[in-house]
């Protein structure tokens, strides 16, 4: 019996473009012996339309939060935007009493109440971090990735606000840097590495993302990581299947690897490059595999 | 001119703040966006919300630019929530009919869905090929109840200006 167990949460993002994220988590942690259970339902965490009306992400996020509570399970998500949104949103239901009548006015039209204090809300690094522990991910490490120079991107919700998710130092965060090292990789500095990736704002502006996300590549390569580590499906399609595209729009070629963190670990661990969908990245990766 | 907008701002849950603004310009200083734009300047923003610059400040396509990192919540020295603030404006201009169409995409997907964005039927099939469990499905009866009860339906009835 695995002593660890969360409620998955797979977001929007995931099960849309990159499933190569949720193909290798699902390894790395059955391997880490945790157990995984799926949503009994699910809807969209509400962050995607916060911009346009806050009291629908609120009641969103709540009926997740609530579906949660009914499975009294702690929720892991993959998604930092995800993970985020609905820590964010079990914590400010808590705190403020009148936020909280609102939401639950709503939730009773649809047969759900929000309990709050019952149930906690982790990302994927957070779950690694904290409750895996640096020492049982170690114990994992088979085939250690040394001679691997790589960069990370954490993804903006997994550090800020800090009032809400108190994870990590976000002016210079290192617990992604740790659990990177952890594969035997070592795990390279670079300008503006807390920076944005810009993909939120793909569909109104496109081409501030591609020049922001274009500059951190520039800024990848010019300390010679030979991949970038991300734990955000959205940075990832930013970075991954938006590279060709930046590459056209700067006049630049990158050719960057940008592998999910659990790719690494998976990788790490001994598992296959077809095990983990290397093969769906858009950015060849196999020069990675070298080293493995 | 609205010279009351700012009460009604700071009434918004995360926008309470707005007064305590005293333009340092932190907000702008530390904001990615900002480095790549002639034109999105939070603190700018900030100030023309307190003058009650309403209209001009609702109807502007700059609010929509913030990508919601929340380095300047993180570094504001007053404490101002500047991305919620930005958030409430945006919601606002919802309701006076702006609103960029990439939003009723992701909205017409959810409550058609529950997913933001529409995951076609191969892709579904290639999940079970690779041998991952079906996606969970949404209760979309509760959805299309969220979105009236929280009046979001109107909004997204308005004509689009």
């Amino acid at each position: 019996m695995s002593e660890l167990k969360y409620l998955l949460f797979l977001g929007c993002v995931i099960p849309y473009r990159i499933s190569s994220y949720e193909i290798s988590a699902r390894k790395v942690f059955e391997k880490l012996d945790v157990e995984l259970v799926e949503m009994p339902e699910f809807n969209c965490c509400g962050l995607p339309l916060d911009p346009v009306s806050h009291d629908v992400m609120l009641t969103l996020a709540a009926r997740n939060l609530c579906l949660a509570e009914q499975q009294n399970l702690n929720i892991m998500a993959l998604c930092p935007g995800c993970a985020g949104t609905l820590r964010k949103v079990n914590k400010a239901l808590q705190e403020d009493k009148k936020l909280k009548e609102l939401v639950n006015g709503y939730l009773k039209e649809i047969g759900m109440e929000f309990r709050g204090g019952t149930i906690k809300v982790k990302h994927l690094i957070q779950v690694l971090a904290e409750d895996v522990g640096f020492e049982r991910i170690k114990e994992a490490v088979q085939k250690p990735l040394t001679g691997l120079k790589v960069a990370e991107h954490n993804g903006c919700h997994v550090l800020r606000p800090t009032k809400y998710i108190g994870f990590d130092d976000p002016e210079n965060p290192v617990i992604l840097k740790k659990l990177i090292e952890l594969t035997g990789a070592q795990c390279l500095d670079y300008m503006y590495e807390t920076d944005c990736c810009g993909a939120p704002i793909i569909g109104v502006n496109d081409e501030i993302p591609l020049h922001l996300a274009g500059e951190k590549l520039r800024n990848v390569k010019a300390v010679d990581a030979q991949a970038l580590i991300t734990v955000c499906p959205f940075c990832h399609m930013m970075f991954d299947l938006n590279q060709p595209r930046i590459e056209r729009v700067l006049s630049e070629t990158f050719g960057v690897p940008v592998l999910h963190y659990t790719q690494l670990l998976g990788l790490a661990m001994g598992f296959s490059s077809d095990e983990l969908a290397l093969e769906q990245l858009r950015v060849d990766a196999s020069k990675i595999l070298k080293f493995n | 001119m609205d010279p009351k907008f700012k009460y009604k701002i700071s009434k918004i849950p995360g926008a309470e703040k707005i007064m305590l603004c005293f333009q340092c310009g932190t907000c702008t200083a530390d904001c990615p966006i900002a480095r790549f734009s002639d034109t999105y300047r939070p603190r700018k923003l900030m100030r023309m919300t307190q003058l009650g610059m309403k209209d001009r400040v609702l109807s502007s396509d700059v609010i929509w630019l913030c990508s919601a990192c929340f380095t300047c919540v993180d570094h504001c020295p007053q404490g101002v929530d500047v991305a919620s603030v930005l958030r409430a404006l945006r919601n606002l201009a919802v309701k006076e009919g702006f609103m960029p169409v990439v939003f009723r995409e992701l909205a017409s997907n959810i409550s058609k869905t529950g997913y933001a964005y529409r995951i076609p039927e191969l892709r579904l099939k290639k999940r079970a090929d690779k041998g991952l469990p079906p996606l969970p499905k949404a209760n979309l009866e509760d959805i299309s109840k969220l979105f009236n009860l929280t009046d979001f339906s109107k909004a997204l009835e308005k004509e689009k200006k």
